[in-house]
């Protein structure tokens, strides 16, 4: 072998070891925080975190049953205001591809996704908060709706788009109504893709800070009414890791734990979902 | 026999109305998202007329933000999330477009690569709040340290700690679509240039690369749209001053952590009307970045 190609194997072979140094260097960090958060938060998690409310400074003991309450009903609500909106957003999508309304409702779904989580959060304080003059978990819930409502869409369309068209003239051909066919037919037929943007939307939502800042606002109390202020994982998760107290930096790491295995066994939930759909087609 | 035939005309009328009700339903929807959007901009634009009107240009290379005195200058936000923005962004390249070539191009499949490829969906998955408290809680006192050795005031928090937890949390975005593109060039242009003789660093670089160039630039802009507008880790590690930084390793504000930290006490109606102008201008941003990526996308795959 020549010296020359000597040199090129040499530099072919330096560039792989640093790709592979690189992608390798970047599973530490994750590494990192994943066992961080799980070594400080599993000792938190007993019956009194799961079940009491957070004592005042100074006292030890007390747990988030607020926000885990609070988190379950916000992201609840949430999910059922961006549903029914999503789904049938997706399914316009999918039924015209190429019309002028769909074209424009399209750009507003990418407007959507790429807006910051903050100014979900601004709007809507103008659009609920402000009328009904307090803060309230209806108005947190509307906030991470908007901001599902792209995940669903898209994943709808996507979904839909992929059954194929034999499956809807079938329906058509036997004289079943439009309606009868989207509905009993063509999504039932999509339901798992359907299903794993929703559960995939509902995991991008739960970890959500931002837009939950300036309308569920947050509560050191108890309460499942809805249109009162309410505490939610994420919220209770920045508002006392920035404290200065140790009880409450306690109270935080259990409740990232919390948030964390929550948010995991989502994604698994779409991993296994999505990869049944492949199986399917 | 009659009455059979009046129920089934009966019923056909009733689904032929259900299915214009459903159609027009459908319509209505697209329509109230299309609203809703329209909307959305409409509420921050009227609501920041008051600071546009009273501040005009001046909002933004002001350089104080005084709300007391009742002065408005975005400058110093302006220069923290592009200070840290970019700073992330270039952290990350390295890594992204590493995990792209090694998932796209050297490992396709493997047990290493199905946990790299998950290990990058969970990065993207895990909340930013989180990503915040640990990096106040751990990459803080490391960063501290270091500006300790290197001789600098230690504050530990500041522009380039957000910049590191930013960096991580924008991996996925070009990693993961940078992977889709690689994969994507077509078999042929690889065996060509192998026949030709080329190395594997000679494919990637003379093949792969020019090849998938727009999709990996479309990746670095989601990347950089996401580093934009990311409010929670930024806030909670940037240390929230609103002084000019004077370097990287100094304390500074973006203009989400800034909204983030002062919408709630925001009392006068210029204040609150300039923060949501800083919300407007973020929001016009990214859209405009977001939407330029996804064009580049759409043209690359069709």
């Amino acid at each position: 072998m020549s010296p020359n190609i000597k040199y090129r194997l040499g530099k072919s072979g330096a560039f792989k070891g640093l790709v592979i140094f690189f992608s390798v260097l970047c599973t530490i960090p994750l590494m990192l925080i994943l066992f961080y958060i799980i070594r400080e938060g599993i000792t938190k998690i007993n019956w009194n975190f799961l079940t009491n409310l957070p004592k005042p400074v100074g006292e030890t003991g007390g747990g988030i049953l607020n926000a885990l309450v609070g988190s379950l009903l916000i992201v609840f609500y949430a999910a059922l205001i961006a549903i029914p909106f999503g789904i049938m957003g997706g399914i316009y999508l999918s039924e015209n591809k190429k019309s002028l309304l769909g074209y424009w409702v399209r750009l507003s779904v990418d407007v959507l996704q790429g807006t910051p989580s903050i100014v979900v959060g601004i709007v809507i304080y103008f659009w609920i908060v402000k009328p009904l003059g307090t803060f309230s978990a209806l108005s947190g819930s509307i906030a991470l709706a908007v901001m599902m409502l792209p995940i669903i869409v898209r994943s709808t369309e996507e979904t839909l788009k992929m059954l194929p068209s034999s499956l809807k003239e079938a329906g058509l051909a036997l004289g079943l109504p439009y309606h009868k066919v989207m509905l009993r037919i063509v999504l039932p037929c999509g339901f798992s893709g359907v299903l794993s943007g929703i559960i995939l939307a509902v995991a991008r939502i739960a970890g959500e800070t931002a837009p939950l800042l300036f309308t569920a606002f947050g509560n050191p109390y108890f309460t499942t009414d809805v249109t009162k202020p309410m505490q939610s994982l994420p919220l209770l998760i920045f508002n006392y890791a920035t404290s200065p107290y140790d009880e409450w930096h306690d109270l935080a790491w259990g409740a990232a734990f919390i948030l964390l295995s929550w948010i995991l066994l989502l994604n698994i939930i779409t991993k296994i979902t999505t990869r049944r759909w492949k199986i399917q087609f | 026999m009659e009455v059979w035939k009046n129920i089934k005309i009966k019923r056909s009328f009733r689904q032929i109305r259900m299915e214009k009700i459903f159609r027009s339903s459908l319509v209505l929807i697209a329509l109230s998202i299309l609203v809703m959007v329209f909307a959305f901009m409409l509420t921050l634009i009227i609501q920041s007329l008051p600071s546009i009107k009273a501040l005009g240009f001046g909002f933004l290379y002001g350089k104080t933000w005084d709300p007391v005195a009742n002065i408005y200058g975005t400058y110093p936000f302006l220069l923290g999330t592009l200070l840290t923005s970019f700073l992330a962004l270039l952290i990350s390249i390295p890594f992204s477009f590493s995990i792209a070539i090694f998932l796209g191009e050297y490992y396709p499949r493997g047990w290493f690569s199905e946990f790299l490829k998950n290990a990058i969906e969970l990065i993207a998955a895990v909340p930013s709040v989180i990503y915040g408290f640990w990096g106040l809680f751990v990459l803080v006192p490391i960063v501290r340290s270091i500006e300790l050795k290197m001789g600098i005031t230690p504050y530990g928090i500041g522009i380039f700690t957000s910049s590191l937890i930013l960096a991580i949390m924008i991996i996925p975005y070009a990693a993961s679509l940078g992977r889709e593109m690689i994969r994507m060039v077509p078999a042929e242009l690889k065996e060509a240039a192998y026949s030709l003789g080329a190395t594997r660093w000679e494919v990637i670089r003379m093949v792969i690369i020019p090849y998938s160039k727009s999709g990996l630039f479309a990746g670095v802009l989601l990347s950089l749209g996401r580093a934009l507008g990311e409010t929670m880790a930024v806030t909670m590690v940037i240390g929230n001053t609103s002084i000019i930084p004077k370097s990287i390793f100094d304390p500074g504000n973006t203009m989400a952590s800034v909204i983030a930290n002062e919408f709630t006490e925001a009392a006068s109606t210029l204040y609150l009307s300039s923060l949501i102008e800083l919300g407007l201008i973020l929001f016009l941003v990214t859209v405009v970045i977001n939407i330029i990526g996804k064009k580049v996308i759409s043209r690359f795959t069709q």
